[in-house]
Parts: C-alpha cells; structure tokens; sequence
C-alpha cells in the first residue's frame, strides 16, 4: 500500500464558521487535519465550541470559509452528494421523522448510493445488508418497527444502515447522547471493533471524555483559540487531554487517564 | 439472503377487484339505477334494452366515473408526496394552502373578469380557462409555500404558513365577491362546490394527459422520497439531490392539484385523508408500495364519495366537496384519537 492511501482525512489551514452577505463568524481557523485509516477518533471540547459545525464542514453540509478538504484524497469541493456518499456515513443526532419503516428497510437505505433508479435490492445488496445486521449484532430487530426500539437499540440500527452504505469512513456526532451507561459503553466497543477488525474510520464527536481517553486511537480537542489532534497517548502525555476541562471543579488525573472531581467540592 | 420486504400482492389483487366493483356500482346507480349486465352491454355495443340507458352510461356516468378515479387518484398522489417532502403528517393540498391558490386563481379569472376586459370574460366562462388559472394559482402558493418551508426549517410553522395563505386567498376572493355581479358570483359558488360531472371527453383527456405526466415525475422521485423518510441530512449523505427531488415534487403536485381543482373544483380531504388510511392498511412507509397503493384507495373513495352525492334513485345531486369533508374529517379525527399518533 502507497503512503498517500492511507489518508481518509486531510486539511490545509482549514477555517470554519458561518458567512453571511455582511459578516464572517470563524468559529475556528487554520486547522490542519491528518487522519489515517482504521483509527477510532474523538472529537472532544465544550457545548458550542464548533463541534458540530466542524463534521458539517467536513461532511459538506456547509462550505469551508478558508482552506481545503481532502476525503481520500479528493478534493471535497471535487465530489457531488453521490460520489461523497460512498466514501463517508453518517450517524447524526437529530431525531428520525415519525414513519412506518421496518428496522430492515431502515437499514437497507443504506445501499441507496449503490442501488438503481427505484431501490431495487441486488444479491449483493442484500449481503451488505445482512453484513451490517451482524456487525452490529441487530439482526433479530429486522422485522421491528424502527420507532419500537430503545433508544440503544435504534442506535446500534442507525450504525449499522451507515455500514450497509459501505463507506470507509464513518462519522457520528454525538452518538450516545441519550444513552445509559451500559448503552454508551455498548456503542462505544462496538465502534472500536469496527475500527480495529474491518479497518473502518470512524470519527465520533463526544462528551464521554473518560471513554474516549480509554478507547480511542487519537483525539481531536477543541479549545476556543486552538485545535490540537495526534495520538491518545502523546495528548495525555504532553498535558493537552488536561488543558480541555480543567478548572477549580475538575482536574485531570493522568495515572487514572479520567477527569476527577475536585475534593473542595 | 432473503429480502424480507413484503409484497402485498394479495392486498393489492384485494384493492384492484374492489376498484373494479366499485366502479359498476357507481355507474349503476344515480336517478336511474341501470343494471350491471346492461351496463357491460353498453360498453361492448352489445344490444341494451332501453336505448336511453347506453347514453346515459357512455355520455354522463362513464366520463364521471374516470373523471371520479383520475380526482382521487391525483389529490391522494399529491397528498402522499406533501406529508414526505414536508415531513407532517397534516400535509396535504389543502391544509398547504395549494387549493386555495388554485381557488384564488379561477376566482380571480371568474369574479375579476370584469376588471380585466372583455377578452377574459369569453375566456372566464370556460372549462379551459379555469383549468389554466387554477393550475397557476396552485403553482404559485405551493412555491411560495415551498420558499417559506426552505427558510422554516419547523414542520409546524409551515403548516399555519400554509393555514396563512389559505386565509390570504380567502380574504382576497371575499373582496373579488364584494364587488362582482350575481351571476359570476353563482358560477364561481359553483365551482367551489365541487363537481366530477359534467366534463365534455376533451376535457377528460386533458385531464388524463396531466395526470399522466404529474405520475411519471412522480416515478423518478420514488428512491429519493424514500431517503428523505430520515430526513433531509440523511437523504443528502445516502447521494440524494434534496433540491432536484424537492422541486420535481412541486412540479408534479401543483400539476395534479392544479389541473384537477381547475376541472372539480376544490375538493377537500381526499388529500390528506386517503394516504393515512393506505398507510394503515399496508402498514409500510416505502413509497414504492405506498403510491400505487394510494392511487388505487383513492379511486376507490372518490367513487364512493360519488355514489353517494349523486343520491340514488333522486334528482338530486349533493355538492361531492361535502360529502368528502363529512367522510375524511372524522377519519381524521378517529386517526388521532385511536393512535393519539400519525404516522406519514
């Protein structure tokens, strides 16, 4: 495999934010993105630091002020919604609109990049369908109605119609947003077992900082004037994982690699 | 590797038959019933006993039967493809404001006529051109809509924006009525009636061509509509040109409702009433089931409703807009009570 290959993500002094006729509103500026394949990545930082806006700008749904993207090496200003959606998936937080799909149905939107002009389900099809149902251990869900399930089953539902699409790269904001403890965990392996076994790329925005810290390949941390991304380890390590919270209500403990709550309190 | 998607063949060889009964017993019946065997000797030129009853079969209640499926039809297409593009449950051609657009456009030609000349006026009167300022009307208060929605991203402001526009024409057409004459005022009461009767076969065919063309766009949006079922970011991440579909949803819909409103007037709740009964028969939100299958109940209503306005054994005719309204309200209401939810 060539070096080049291996990148599924990268930018050059990439500026986000929002552009109006009268004012510019960078949320943040010069971020150079370097991401490999295969790798778990959290994105972490505080509630409205740009999160959000930095996997819209990422996933095209609203341009870049400054900068360019790279998805696997093209140029993402170079790619129409058809050729993007069989390089990256998404696993978005908003709530599905009420309707009568079928987990199954759910699930085999996933092949719509792929299928012809009406849907139609190949042999082929089918077996990514039924690839993601096992990944993802759903399969017994298949007949349900997708509005039947909890809220940890319908996650793992909308994770694996993302692998039925086949895409090399997934990202999910905020997946276990609405999660129990168990569910989040639950979601959390699973993503990193789809990483490590079918080297899939996937970036997650978070708040579950002590998860992350324990689980995923590299971070990518959001502080309001700076953006620092590079391996787990080497972040914990050079005291960057412990500029993102600390304050006099929570410190970083490293041996732990979890955020503790202060004795003051 | 099976796919495990039903295919509904029964209830749909269940749903063509019922259409088809339907039909001989919406021709038999009206100020005269006619028996079904006479009925089918009509139409194959076969020897019919009373010769009045051929004609009455092929010139009055033959032309109002098609025209009957092509209204149902149409207005449930329409009404299917507004609950997925708007994602609510309560859309439809009517509660979008579309039919009053269509409305507000032959008011105009019929209750303005004498503000515009008399070249409209000859031009007022007519079938023609009541179909062409309707199908304009509706054209222009579903984009307009269409451009509130874009802006609006909450599915409950644009309904009362389309609630807003249905009041706007209302309030425009109650001025065009202040100053117009009893006779236009009449033929336009008329008109907001609601009629499947009365259309020559040209106009039939006029309306079966625009029904065609408003269906085969329709074809093209089938994978689309089914993507934007979670929404519209999915739809864009799953490939879906969101715009291209949007827009030949409008295309389609202002043609079916336009041009059926034109020749039917407004008829209410077909819309809106029709897709919800589908869905609950066939339980399945996957458009490329549901259209057909909306198409199909569609007819089926419309002709009941039908059968019904046209009061058998009586003179007398019910206006169909009515009878619509006192059958799709309570199915509505019945929906909400007994589900408290709606799917679409």
């Amino acid at each position: 495999m060539k070096t080049e290959d291996k990148h599924i993500i990268q930018t050059t002094n990439l500026s986000i934010g929002y552009a109006s006729k009268t004012s510019v509103n960078t949320i943040a500026s010069k971020l150079t993105i370097d991401l490999e394949k295969g790798n778990l990545v959290c994105l972490l930082g505080k509630n409205g630091i740009g999160k959000s806006t930095l996997l819209r700008t990422l996933t095209k749904v609203q341009p870049a002020l400054k900068g360019e993207i790279y998805i696997n090496n093209t140029n993402l200003k170079e790619l129409n919604n058809l050729d993007l959606s069989k390089l990256l998936s998404l696993v978005l937080t908003e709530r599905l609109p009420e309707s009568n799909l079928s987990v199954f149905e759910l699930v085999a939107l996933g092949r719509q990049p792929y299928t012809n002009w009406v849907g139609k389900l190949s042999t082929k099809d089918l077996q990514f369908i039924y690839a993601a149902f096992e990944q993802t251990n759903t399969k017994h869900l298949m007949h349900s109605k997708y509005y039947e399930l909890s809220d940890g089953q319908l996650q793992k539902v909308l994770i694996a119609r993302a692998l039925a699409q086949n895409t090399d790269l997934i990202i999910l904001d905020e997946p276990t947003a609405h999660l129990d403890i168990h569910h989040t965990i639950e979601t959390f392996s699973l993503l990193k077992n789809l990483a490590k076994k079918f080297n899939k790329t996937i970036l997650v925005s978070t708040h579950e900082i002590n998860l992350a810290l324990q689980l995923a390949d590299e971070l990518w941390l959001m502080t309001p004037n700076n953006f620092v991304s590079g391996k787990t380890e080497t972040l914990i390590s050079n005291n960057s994982v412990k500029k993102l919270f600390e304050s006099e209500l929570i410190s970083f403990n490293k041996t732990l690699k979890q955020f503790t709550i202060n004795d003051s309190l | 590797m099976v796919n495990p998607t039903k295919s509904y063949r029964n209830t749909f060889i269940l749903l063509a038959l019922s259409l088809f009964i339907i039909i001989m017993v919406n021709i038999s019946l009206g100020s005269v019933s006619i028996p079904i065997k006479q009925i089918f000797l009509s139409f194959f030129d076969g020897h019919v006993e009373k010769e009045a009853w051929k004609s009455i079969v092929l010139n009055y209640r033959l032309p109002k039967a098609i025209t009957a499926i092509i209204v149902g039809s149409g207005l449930s297409i329409s009404g299917l493809l507004m609950q997925t593009l708007f994602r609510n449950p309560l859309a439809g051609p009517f509660v979008l404001g579309i039919s009053s657009g269509a409305s507000l456009g032959v008011a105009i030609l019929i209750l303005g006529a004498s503000f515009l000349g008399a070249n409209i006026t000859a031009y007022a009167f007519t079938n023609w051109g009541q179909a062409v300022a309707a199908s304009i009307g509706a054209f222009l208060v579903l984009s307009a809509v269409m451009l509130a929605a874009i802006k609006v991203r909450n599915t409950m402001s644009i309904l009362i924006i389309g609630l807003m526009f249905g009041s706007l024409t209302a309030a425009v057409i109650s001025v065009l009525a202040y100053f117009s004459s009893a006779n236009q005022l009449q033929q336009y009461l008329f008109w907001s009636f609601g009629s499947l009767g009365n259309l020559s076969w040209k106009e039939i065919s006029a309306l079966l061509v625009t029904f065609f063309i408003g269906i085969s766009l329709v074809v093209f949006i089938i994978k689309p509509l089914n993507s934007l079922l979670l929404g519209e970011n999915y739809a864009k991440s799953m490939g879906v040109n969101v715009k291209r579909t949007r827009n030949l949803t409008l295309i389609s819909t202002s043609l079916l409702t336009g041009v059926i409103t034109a020749f039917s007037g407004p008829i209410a709740f077909i819309g809106l009433a029709v897709p919800h009964l589908t869905k609950l028969l066939f339980s399945t939100s996957n458009h490329k089931i549901l259209l057909p299958a909306v198409a199909i109940s569609g007819a089926i209503i419309m002709l009941i409703c039908d059968s019904i306005a046209q009061l058998p054994n009586s003179e007398y005719t019910l206006p169909i807009n009515a009878i619509t309204s006192l059958f799709g309200a309570p199915i509505i209401i019945w929906l909400l009570v007994r589900k408290r939810k709606i799917n679409y």
